[in-house]
């Protein structure tokens, strides 16, 4: 059995992504750190398993918040990058992890893992976001997440016939609800114009619409144009 | 498959002792930004029902004039879950906000793509919070992650001058302030918190109804000193919401050994992963629930959790797996037993999972209750009205 060092670690070519200089891995680790949240999230580990134990994620996945918890404690930044690079988008975000009795937050350093992984372009945030294009246009254009005619059977044929029941009777059903706001077919409820013109102004004022310009230019490129025109109607220079 | 000792377990941790010194006191922590200028708190401002935290701290539940802050998942996809929270309101006699002026919290997004930041989702939650605080009337939280989600931003924005300043410049862009409510409550609170007055309007038997409840990790995991803990429910050692509920409308409250274990959503993963979400809701929940107390129907109080454990179950029946349970919010249960329509009130048509036998235990004809349903719908398609309205519900 070959134990060598090249035989044990992934070399670059065969990692799925590409190598860069320690320096740059350090770079994207000071990131993570410079997060106002960073150290709310991190206190050191036991290593004691438990957050392994709570994990949905470990269960399925090569996957563990104790290596990700380890990983940034001993500030190894080899290991931080390869996890960010291959593990973060395993993780499940319910926050069992938090069971930790040290105090840490696993799911939460992820977070900004992947927040840093998203605003450097880095593979696996492509990889992970490649089909998911449709749902950060719907979140971000209408300010609802999903909407009742995402329900088709095309998308979910493991939910169950029930959900091409939903999508042939979609708009009669939704004039079945009581509720004045839930009419709607291609948003979970009726947004008020106002109300996007508001979280317009939040996603191009906080710099969220820009995270995607890494990963996705042509998404980027339509929201912004949408969001834009829209304000542009209602007279505020964007 | 060995289960968990269950009740070895829980022996072992007979007593419950609270310490309020684990909790940090947010709410003096906004006082003193209130009393700096920094900040505008919504205080509760209509009868209220205390209830317990998990570390003793006492949490009020303002009973009426509630700002309902609806979720997507629930709106899109369950919407019979957003019906039944108006509707038992509705039959208690409380009036509400039911707003266009509400965004989504944005974090089942954020959690599972992370195309946002801080200042961002402090931002969209602040917005919501200065919508209700406009109206007058208080928010209730809808979804369980918005519920998590919102107070993590409370504990940033407290901690974080710098995070304040930031989200402060955006809402001066919307002529708004920033906005806090003194408590940040989940619908599931409420419901708990009148479960008596609930129990008082049900006109249907539940104890021949063996339940089992899915507490939602982003309800009590996130921010846990804000959760309800009862000493009088599991000895206080899980959250009381839920399961407080089911029992004071005298459904059977059966245990299980994974009850601590998600439901397998995972926010990205139920979209674009879900092998993952099925294999953990099958394997973990829905078969050991199965296995260890063969309910009639799984309660839980979260849009992720009631999709993820209700639509998982048809690929897995397919394989012949021990799965075949209703799976429920709380909600919708309580309006059965006051009596709510299924298919109109309680909208169990959008379900995947077979809720007919448990309609069967609770003594409803649901061939009938679906004949009437589709009577109101041929109204609609006749042109008689457009919309069915509340007056059409009972």
């Amino acid at each position: 059995m070959d134990t060598t060092a090249s035989a044990i670690y992934k070399r670059p070519n065969v990692a799925g992504y590409a190598d860069v200089s320690y320096e740059e891995k350090a770079r994207l680790f000071d990131e993570v750190k410079a997060d106002i949240r960073y150290n709310d999230y991190l206190y050191g580990c036991y290593e004691c398993g438990i957050c392994v134990a709570a994990c949905p994620s470990a269960k399925f996945y090569d996957f563990s918040p104790r290596r990700i918890a380890q990983a940034a404690a001993r500030e190894d930044v080899e290991l931080i990058y390869q996890q960010m690079q291959e593990d973060i988008w395993e993780c499940s975000q319910c926050f069992s992890c938090l069971r930790c009795p040290r105090g840490n937050n696993p799911g939460g350093v992820i977070t900004i893992m992947r927040e840093v992984a998203l605003n450097n372009g880095l593979a696996s945030a492509k990889e992970a976001l490649g089909g998911y294009s449709r749902i950060i246009y719907k979140i971000m254009s209408t300010g609802t997440q999903v909407s009742p005619d995402m329900l088709q059977r095309d998308a979910f044929p493991d939910w169950g016939p029930e959900t091409g029941d939903v999508s042939d009777n979609l708009d009669l059903w939704r004039r079945a609800l009581p509720s004045e706001t839930l009419h709607t077919t291609s948003t979970g409820w009726d947004v008020a114009e106002s109300t996007l013109v508001e979280l317009y102004l939040i996603w191009l004022n906080t710099g969220a619409l820009n995270m995607i310009s890494e990963i996705d230019r042509g998404l980027h490129s339509i929201l912004q144009e949408i969001m834009e025109e829209r304000l542009e109607d209602e007279g505020i220079e964007v | 498959m060995a289960t968990i000792p269950i009740e070895a377990l829980k022996s072992k941790k007979a007593s419950f002792t609270r310490d309020p010194e684990r909790y940090h006191d947010f709410q003096q922590d906004l006082e003193e930004l209130g009393a700096a200028g920094e900040i505008v708190i919504q205080r509760m401002d209509h009868d209220t029902v205390e209830v317990p935290t998990r570390y003793g701290r006492t949490k009020r539940i303002q009973k009426a004039h509630l700002w309902h802050h609806k979720s997507c998942g629930q709106c899109g996809h369950i919407p019979g879950y957003s019906t039944s929270i108006f509707w038992v309101m509705r039959k208690l006699g409380y009036d509400y906000n039911d707003p266009r002026d509400q965004t989504s919290c944005t974090a089942w997004n954020y959690y599972a793509s992370a195309t946002s930041n801080a200042a961002a989702q402090a931002a969209v939650a602040v917005r919501n919070f200065a919508a209700a605080h406009e109206t007058g009337y208080f928010p209730l939280i809808h979804c369980g992650t918005s519920y998590g989600h919102y107070k993590e931003v409370r504990h940033e924005l407290i901690a974080h001058p710098e995070l304040r300043a930031d989200v402060r410049k955006v809402m001066a862009k919307l002529g708004k302030q920033l906005v806090l409510p003194e408590e940040i409550i989940h619908y599931s609170e409420w419901f708990y918190a009148l479960r008596d007055e609930i129990a008082a309007h049900q006109v249907r038997d539940l104890s021949n109804i063996a339940v089992t409840v899915h507490p939602a990790c982003h309800y009590y995991k996130l921010v846990e000193g804000d959760a309800i803990y009862d000493p009088d429910v599991y000895g206080g050692q899980r959250t009381a919401v839920v399961t407080g509920l089911a029992e004071a409308l005298g459904a059977e409250v059966r245990d299980y050994s994974t009850w601590f274990d998600c439901c397998g959503f995972g926010f990205r993963h139920i979209l674009v992963q879900r092998d993952f979400t099925r294999s953990f809701a099958t394997l973990r929940k829905i078969e050991r629930m199965k296995e260890e107390a063969d309910p009639d129907v799984v309660l839980t109080h979260d849009t992720g959790c009631v999709t993820t454990l209700d639509k998982s179950q048809f690929a897995a029946q397919a394989h012949d797996r021990n799965v075949g349970v209703a799976v429920l919010s709380e909600a919708q249960f309580a309006a059965l037993a006051m009596g709510a329509h299924p298919y109109k009130v309680c909208q169990l048509h959008w379900h995947s999972a077979n809720y007919k036998p448990m309609l069967e235990k609770m003594g409803i004809d649901h061939e009938a209750a679906w004949a009437e349903f589709q009577e109101e719908l041929k109204r609609l398609e006749r042109g008689e009205k457009k919309y069915l309205e509340w007056e059409d519900m009972d």
